[in-house]
C-alpha cells in the first residue's frame, strides 16, 4: 500500500462518480419529464403520430397481456383458494382475487407488457433515429422533437395502458373465476356475491391511476434512453435493454409508494 | 440579405478532451465561407455548436443579436427556422419518402396548400437534379442521392443562413462541382450566408469569399479566401497541397523523429504524395451562371477586403489587386489616395516571391499597371465564357469557353 501514496484519486473516487452520475441521470429524467408534460399541452397536437403510436403499442400488447393475465389471475385464486380453505373462509375467496388482480397484478402486468414489447420499441426507433441524426435535423428545422416524436408515444402508452388494465383485470378475475369454481370446485355464486363484501370502487380507480402513470413511466424512460443513446448501433441495443430494466425497478418502487398512500389514505371496506 | 453569425472565444470539450479552444470568426451577412481542417479536428462538432445543438463552455454565438449558447429553448427553434443545414449523410427521416422529407419543413412552418407545397419541393428536387426519386424511401436510394435531397430539403424555407456539412463527402467531382455552382447560385439568388465545412481542396479554392482552417485544437486563420490561399503557414501549404510532408501527421500531429524520416525518404526520393505544382495562389473564384444576377456578396466583400487591405499580409494584397477588374482598381487607388493620401502597397522584391506560383510572380512584377487587370476584367465581361480561367494558367483554355444552355433551367427559380 505504502507504494500506491503517490496516487491523487481517493479510493471514493468511482463511488463518487458513480453516485453523481445516478444523480445526473435521475435529473435528467425529470427535466424530459417536464418537458413532456409542458409539451402536452402546446399545439398543433400531433393526432396523426398519437394515432399510429397508439395502434402500435395496442397492437403488440393486447396478446401478451392477455396471455399473462389468465395465468396471473389463476395462480392468485389458487394461492388464495388453499389458504382461505384452511382459514374456513372459501366464501371470501372472490373478494381477496379481486382485490389482489385490480389493485396490484393488473397495472403491473399491463405496464410490464406495454414497456416489454411497446417501450422497447420506442426506444430502439428514437435511438436509431437519434444515431443517424434526424433528431439533430428536426431540432434544426425548428421542429421540436419532444412536442413532435416523444409527446405523442408517451400518451399513447398512458392511453394503452389505461384500457389494457381495464382488459387484464376482466380478464385476470374471470380466470380466477374458472380456475376457482372447475379445478378447486368453490361455489360461483360465492365467489361473485363476495366482489362487493372488500371491494370498493376506488379500487378500481387505483388501479386505473397506476396504470396511467405506469404507463407514462415506460414511455418516458424509453424516449430518454432513446434520445441518449452511447455511441453507434451497439448503443441503440444497450439503451433498449437498460430502458425496459430501469421501467421495471421504477415501476415496483413507484406501485410501493402509490398502494402504501392509498391504503392509508383511503380505509378498507369493512373496517 | 443574410444575416452575420458572429463567434466569440468559443471553447468545446467533451470531458476532459478539449476540441477547440477560444474560436472567433465573424460569417460575414451573405458571404460564402469555407472551414477547413484535417479529419478529426472538430469542424463538424463547431456547425453544431453554431445551431446550438452542442453547447460549448465559454464563448457566444451571436446571431441577429440573440446568443444562441445562452438563449432558452424557445428562442433557440425561432432562430433555427434561418438555418438550412446539410448534415454529413442527409439526416433525411428515414420512414418518410423523399418528397415528405423535403416537404416536411413547410408543413410544419407555412400554412401553404398541398398544391403550392407540391410545387416549391419539385423545383427544389429539381435544382438538385432528384426528379423522379421523390417517392423512394432514403434507405432506397444512394450516398450522395441522400445528400442532394438533404440539400433540398435544407433550402426549402429559403433559409438565411446554410450550413453544409462537407457536402463533397460521397460525391463524385462532377457532382461537386455542381454543388459548388449550385451555392454559388443560391448566394447570388438569394443572398444567403453560407458556411461549408470540407476538406476538399477544389471546393476551397473555387467557392468561398472568406477561408479559415482548425488545426491543433484551435482556429489557426480565417479570413478572406486570399490571405489562406497565399499563406506561408506549413499546417496551411501542407493541407492545400495534400503531402505527407509538414505538421499534420495520420493521427493529427507529429513528432520530429517521424518528420525527420519522412523528409529522409523524400530527399531519397521516395514522393510524399503530393503533386509537383504548389496549389496555393489565388484562383479566380465561381461567378453565378449566367443570366442570374452578380452576387451583392461579391461587391460588399471587396468593398469590405479593400478598407483592410492594408492589414493583411503582402501576398494576400497582390492576390486581392490582381482579381479586380481595371475599373475597380482605379476606383480603389482613388479612395486610397483620397483617405490615407498613400501610394498602393508597392510590388515586393521578386526574389520573395520566387517560390510562390507562376501567377504570383507575373502579378507582384509592376503592380499598377494595366497588364495584370486586363485579363481579369475581361473575365468578368464575358459571360459566355467559364469564369475560372485564370490568365497565367495557360493549361487548357481552348477547351474551356462553351456555352451551357442547359443550366439555364436552373437560374429560373
Amino acid at each position: 500500500m505504502s507504494t500506491r501514496t503517490s496516487k491523487k484519486t481517493s479510493p471514493f473516487e468511482p463511488v463518487r462518480n458513480g453516485v453523481t452520475g445516478a444523480l445526473r441521470e435521475f435529473g435528467n429524467i425529470f427535466a424530459l419529464a417536464l418537458d413532456v408534460i409542458v409539451n402536452i399541452f402546446k399545439r398543433p397536437f400531433q393526432t396523426r403520430e398519437f394515432i399510429q403510436q397508439f395502434w402500435f403499442i395496442a397492437s403488440v400488447s393486447i396478446m401478451p397481456a392477455a396471455l399473462v393475465a389468465i395465468p396471473f389471475g389463476a395462480v392468485i385464486t389458487l394461492q388464495l383458494g388453499s389458504l382461505t380453505a384452511q382459514i374456513g373462509a372459501d366464501s371470501f375467496n372472490g373478494a381477496a382475487s379481486v382485490l389482489a388482480v385490480i389493485q396490484q397484478a393488473s397495472p403491473i402486468v399491463t405496464t410490464l407488457v406495454v414497456a416489454g414489447a411497446g417501450g422497447s420499441a420506442i426506444c430502439a426507433d428514437l435511438g436509431s433515429r437519434t444515431i443517424r441524426e434526424e433528431i439533430d435535423a428536426m431540432m434544426v428545422l425548428g421542429v421540436s422533437p419532444i412536442q413532435r416524436l416523444v409527446v405523442p408515444r408517451v400518451l399513447a402508452a398512458m392511453g394503452v395502458a389505461a384500457l389494457l388494465n381495464g382488459m387484464v383485470s376482466v380478464v385476470g378475475v374471470v380466470g380466477g373465476y374458472t380456475f376457482n369454481v372447475i379445478v378447486q370446485g368453490g361455489t360461483p355464486g360465492a365467489f361473485l356475491a363476495s366482489f362487493s363484501a372488500l371491494a370498493q370502487l376506488s379500487d378500481l380507480w387505483v388501479g386505473t391511476l397506476k396504470a396511467v402513470i405506469f404507463g407514462f413511466l415506460a414511455g418516458l424512460v424509453a424516449a430518454y434512453r432513446g434520445l441518449n443513446p452511447k455511441g453507434g448501433p451497439k448503443g441503440v441495443g444497450d439503451v433498449v435493454n437498460q430502458s425496459v430494466v430501469i421501467t421495471f425497478l421504477l415501476l415496483f418502487l413507484v406501485n410501493l409508494v402509490i398502494s402504501v398512500v392509498y391504503l392509508s389514505l383511503v380505509p378498507a371496506k369493512g373496517a | 440579405m443574410g444575416v452575420e453569425v458572429a463567434v466569440e472565444g468559443l471553447s468545446k470539450s467533451f470531458g476532459k478532451q478539449a476540441i477547440w479552444r477560444d474560436v472567433t470568426l465573424t460569417l460575414p451577412s451573405g458571404e460564402v465561407s469555407v472551414l477547413l481542417g484535417p479529419s478529426g479536428t472538430g469542424k463538424s462538432v463547431f456547425l453544431k455548436c453554431l445551431i446550438g445543438l452542442l453547447k460549448p463552455e465559454k464563448g457566444r454565438v451571436v446571431i441577429n443579436g440573440v446568443d444562441l449558447c445562452s438563449c432558452p429553448e424557445r428562442d433557440l427553434y425561432e432562430i433555427r427556422k434561418l438555418f438550412g443545414v446539410l448534415f454529413q449523410d442527409g439526416a433525411l427521416f428515414g420512414s418518410m419518402p423523399i418528397f415528405d422529407n423535403v416537404a416536411f419543413p413547410l408543413r410544419e412552418h407555412t400554412k401553404k396548400s398541398e398544391s403550392e407545397i407540391r410545387d416549391i419541393v419539385m423545383s427544389k428536387l429539381d435544382m438538385v437534379g432528384m426528379l423522379g426519386a421523390e417517392n423512394k424511401l432514403p434507405g432506397e436510394i444512394s450516398g450522395g442521392m441522400r445528400k442532394r435531397a438533404g440539400l433540398a430539403r435544407a433550402l426549402v424555407l429559403d433559409p438565411q443562413i446554410i450550413l453544409c456539412d462537407e457536402p463533397d463527402s460521397g460525391l463524385d467531382p462532377v457532382r461537386t462541382a455542381y454543388l459548388s455552382q449550385l451555392l454559388i447560385d443560391l448566394n447570388a439568388q438569394i443572398d444567403a450566408t453560407i458556411l461549408i465545412v470540407t476538406h476538399n481542396i477544389n471546393v476551397a479554392r473555387t467557392v468561398p469569399d472568406n477561408l479559415g482552417m482548425l488545426f491543433r485544437k484551435e482556429l489557426v486563420m480565417f479570413g478572406p479566401r486570399e490571405v489562406l490561399l497565399t499563406s506561408d503557414e506549413p499546417v496551411v501549404e501542407q493541407f492545400l497541397n495534400g503531402r505527407r510532408i509538414g505538421p499534420i501527421g495520420m493521427s493529427e500531429e507529429k513528432d520530429t523523429a517521424q518528420m525527420a524520416q519522412e523528409q529522409a525518404h523524400l530527399d531519397a526520393g521516395h514522393s510524399d504524395g503530393s503533386l509537383d505544382d504548389d496549389l496555393r495562389g489565388v484562383v479566380p473564384q465561381l461567378e453565378p451562371t449566367p443570366g442570374l444576377p452578380p452576387r451583392d456578396a461579391a461587391r460588399r466583400r471587396r468593398q469590405r477586403v479593400m478598407q483592410i487591405l492594408h492589414t493583411l499580409p503582402e501576398q494576400a494584397q497582390h492576390g486581392i489587386l490582381a482579381s479586380l477588374s481595371s475599373e475597380d482598381y482605379e476606383r480603389y487607388q482613388e479612395w486610397r489616395r483620397r483617405t490615407t493620401g498613400m501610394p498602393m502597397p508597392s510590388a515586393p522584391s521578386s526574389t520573395a516571391t520566387s517560390t510562390m506560383t507562376r501567377e504570383h510572380t507575373q502579378v507582384s512584377q509592376p503592380l499598377p499597371t494595366r497588364q495584370v487587370a486586363q485579363p481579369t476584367q475581361q473575365i468578368h465581361r464575358q459571360p459566355q465564357q467559364r469564369p475560372a480561367a485564370p490568365p497565367p494558367q495557360q493549361q487548357a483554355p481552348s477547351t474551356r469557353p462553351r456555352p451551357r444552355p442547359w443550366r439555364k433551367e436552373e437560374g429560373e427559380q
